[in-house]
């Protein structure tokens, strides 16, 4: 566990994480650098809510990069169950090698009665559930690292409750109960990240055990740093204006306000068109890029020309 | 007050203001703490905020208690200063309360007003009604009474002229007045403030909804959403349970590369309905409150209910299920109460309009909320068309703003629309909504 900590300088201070995650194209707010901080040095896990699109799984892809640790997603949908998530037994495998065993089987059981033979299999019957019939699945593989690794458990809102209460053994203690096998504990405690686009209200246990960050949309300076990352060979005043024009595009009454991954979309269109500056009839035909409903359109669409003014540069 | 002493009271703070921290948190807390150390607001902000606040909300109060509680710098020194202040008293002679006054010594004055404040224990302040009295106890502590003791005296040595001394020590209790003023009322925005705004919930959601003054109106929206947010967080729970019966289909599938020995068994699962809920609503004047905070909530729902329509009559009815939907709510509803409040009540007609223009509307999936007090002017109910209406819902909830003593007297046909629904309720206040819908929800289990 100390060890880890020394290692891995990139996590020494929030500042050291700030500038590692830059240098993997990700902006932290100072907010975000000191709970990633925080989660390594309290050894706990990160729970991220958050608008979809402003970089919640990002941020697990960029530490796993900077930390050069391997990324081990679990992707939550309706009806994961454990057996999914940790592991599962190769029954294929099992059934295959029965099968080629048979004649074996004969050979050790010999001439016996039927209780004796029962006896005898029973001392081979654990052959068959042993490491080698499993097939470790994210959480297992996450457990058995020996190295730091990344643990992402993307969308947990989306999972069933029971799932989230298998979770807090993970969560709580870096362990997981295989009944077959006992219980597994981390080596090296994985740095543990879980999103929620809060689909469900999550419950209080898993809560209690998670550190909490919230990511909203960002300020302006932000984005323009996030979109001068992302964006290779963008002209900053063009940088300027449209990060500008997206922030007041969020002051609307919209049904789904734009977030980081739409501006970027855009900015790459932009540059793609070989764009300077906004201009009105270029946004209103590129628009559906940054708004995702016909009533959203429709609401921006008379507005384009007076946001457009107002994000000019003063000349 | 020690560090630890320090974020104790914070954290009581944020229980006060309906943060839920656990000791397990509290914890965490102390941990982060003691890693960025106290000696940098904004990182101690943001090292707190994840170990405390657990959701949006929560991070919003936090964000509100942090800056009030740790507000100055000065209570970061405070402590230390307190000390110092101890440790000139063992060696000289501690310095009156004018003198301190006079002195234009802020860091000792803020030690010591900290200190009055502890004393008398501000922290137990709960009404902001107490903010003169904790004031008054405090100037107590600090040796106010010498002060005015003093300033009587000096009066009464010069009867009929304000000496500069007398001057001087008034203003200096005036100022001293202020400050301790200023102390206890931050004492109540960090500590009694929460506490009052959920009594102040409590009694407006108990409170009959006929009976709202307008200034109860602006406080009713955030606390409908409140409601709407506890109604979702208990219903949007997915319970999924085998029934106990092979899911054919599937186990051959899952098992197809085994051969077909079934090891992989899948069962089926019970299937669960979305709330579906249509509510047809009275809009004449008499239950026009009811009206509104009833779609209000049931819009804030959106989530856990997605299908959901609504429609209004007095006489003639129609469906107002896109006006809900648009971005003002209050003037939305406005313009629903006027253009179709207008008439006498004639449920007859209504219900008929209701089965003729959305015949479809209510299958065995659909719960069906009516609000309305049954008064049908004397004319024809419609109680043949609402037992067919009834007949098809999964539920049906009656909500009725008269109390039951009043069913079936005079025009009202209360009593016999109640005998045809499952659940019908008198409701007086937001309590009662929540009630209801939280009985219709529970339906879809």
């Amino acid at each position: 566990m100390d060890t880890s900590i020394e290692t891995h300088a990139f996590l020494s201070s929030p500042e050291a994480i700030s500038t590692a995650l830059e240098g993997e194209g990700y902006i932290p707010t100072p907010d975000i650098a000191m709970a990633v901080y925080l989660g390594h040095s309290l050894q706990k896990p990160l729970l991220i809510e958050g608008p979809a699109g402003v970089g919640k799984t990002d941020l697990a892809r960029a530490l796993s990069a900077a930390l050069i640790a391997p990324l081990i997603r679990l992707q939550c949908y309706e009806g994961l169950d454990a057996a999914k998530a940790l592991y599962e037994w190769k029954y294929a495998k099992q059934l295959l090698y029965t099968q080629i065993l048979k004649d074996k089987v004969s050979d050790v059981l010999g001439e016996v009665s039927l209780d004796g033979a029962t006896g005898q299999l029973e001392q081979f019957d654990d052959v068959f559930f042993s490491e080698g019939f499993l097939e470790p699945r994210a959480l297992l593989k996450a457990m058995r690292q020996s190295d730091l690794s990344v643990l992402l458990i993307d969308e947990v809102d989306k999972a069933d409750e029971a799932f989230e209460a298998f979770l807090l053994e993970v969560l709580a203690d870096y362990q997981v109960t295989v009944p077959e096998l006992g219980t597994i504990t981390a080596q090296v405690p994985p740095v543990v990240i879980l999103t929620s686009n809060a689909v469900r209200e999550l419950s209080d246990a898993l809560k209690r055990r998670c550190l909490h960050l919230h990511i909203g949309f960002p300020d302006a300076a932000r984005e323009e740093a996030i979109v001068a990352a992302r964006v290779p060979g963008i002209e900053t005043s063009l940088t300027t204006q449209l990060v500008s024009f997206v922030q007041s595009l969020r002051d609307m009454d919209l049904r789904k306000r734009p977030s980081i991954a739409e501006t970027v979309d855009w900015a790459r269109a932009l540059v793609l068109l070989h764009t300077d500056s906004l201009d009105e009839a270029l946004v209103r035909s590129t628009l559906n890029l940054l708004l995702k409903y016909e009533s959203d359109m429709a609401a921006a669409m008379p507005e384009v020309g007076k946001l457009i003014r107002d994000t000019a540069p003063a000349s | 007050m020690s560090a630890a002493a320090n974020l104790t009271s914070f954290i009581r703070a944020l229980r006060l203001s309906g943060v839920e921290t656990s000791p397990a948190e509290a914890i965490d807390a102390a941990r982060a703490a003691a890693i960025v150390g106290y000696g940098e607001r904004t990182a101690l902000k943001s090292a707190l905020r994840p170990t405390l606040a657990k959701s949006e909300l929560e991070a919003e109060t936090f964000d509100r208690l942090f800056d009030l509680y740790f507000a100055a710098p000065a209570r970061e020194t405070r402590s230390s200063a307190a000390e110092d202040a101890q440790d000139e008293s063992d060696t000289s002679e501690a310095p009156s309360l004018l003198e301190m006054i006079q002195s234009g010594d802020s860091t000792a004055l803020d030690a010591a007003m900290a200190e009055a404040a502890r004393a008398v224990n501000a922290e137990q302040i709960r009404f902001s009604t107490q903010i003169g009295v904790i004031a008054q106890r405090m100037i107590g502590a600090m040796g106010g009474e010498e002060l005015d003791a003093e300033l009587l005296a000096e009066l009464r040595a010069n009867p009929g002229e304000t000496s500069e001394r007398a001057q001087d020590m008034i203003d200096a209790r005036r100022m001293l007045m202020e400050r301790a003023r200023a102390e206890a009322r931050k004492a109540f925005d960090v500590f009694g403030a929460g506490e009052t705004q959920q009594f102040r919930d409590d009694i407006l959601s108990h409170k009959p909804l006929s009976t709202l003054e307008r200034s109860d109106m602006a406080r009713m929206k955030p606390l409908i959403t409140k409601v709407a947010r506890r109604l979702a967080k208990a219903h949007s729970r997915r319970r999924r349970r085998d029934t106990g019966v092979l899911d054919v289909p599937a186990t051959l599938r899952a098992n197809a590369g085994h051969g077909g020995v079934p090891f992989d068994v899948h069962w089926k699962r019970a299937k669960r309905d979305r709330p579906k809920i249509v509510a047809i609503c009275d809009v004449s004047s008499s239950v026009a409150r009811h009206v509104r905070f009833l779609l209000m909530l049931l819009t804030s729902l959106g989530d856990v209910i997605p299908d959901f329509r609504a429609f209004a009559f007095s006489s003639r009815l129609g469906e107002i299920t896109a006006d809900l939907k648009e971005a003002d709510f209050s003037a939305a509803m406005d313009r629903v109460l006027k253009s179709h409040g207008m008439g006498s009540t004639d449920y007859g007609q209504a219900l008929s309009d209701f089965d003729a223009d959305a015949p479809r509307a209510v299958d065995r999936k659909t719960s069906l909320i009516i609000l309305g007090d049954g008064r049908s002017n004397h004319g024809d109910p419609g109680l043949e068309i609402y037992r067919n209406l009834a007949a098809r819902a999964r539920t049906t909830v009656w909500l009725c703003p008269e109390p039951e003593t009043l069913w079936g007297t005079g025009d009202s046909e209360m009593d016999r629309f109640a005998s045809l629904t499952a659940h019908p309720a008198h409701v007086t206040n937001l309590k009662d909504l929540e009630k209801a819908i939280d009985r219709i929800l529970a339906q879809y289990g």
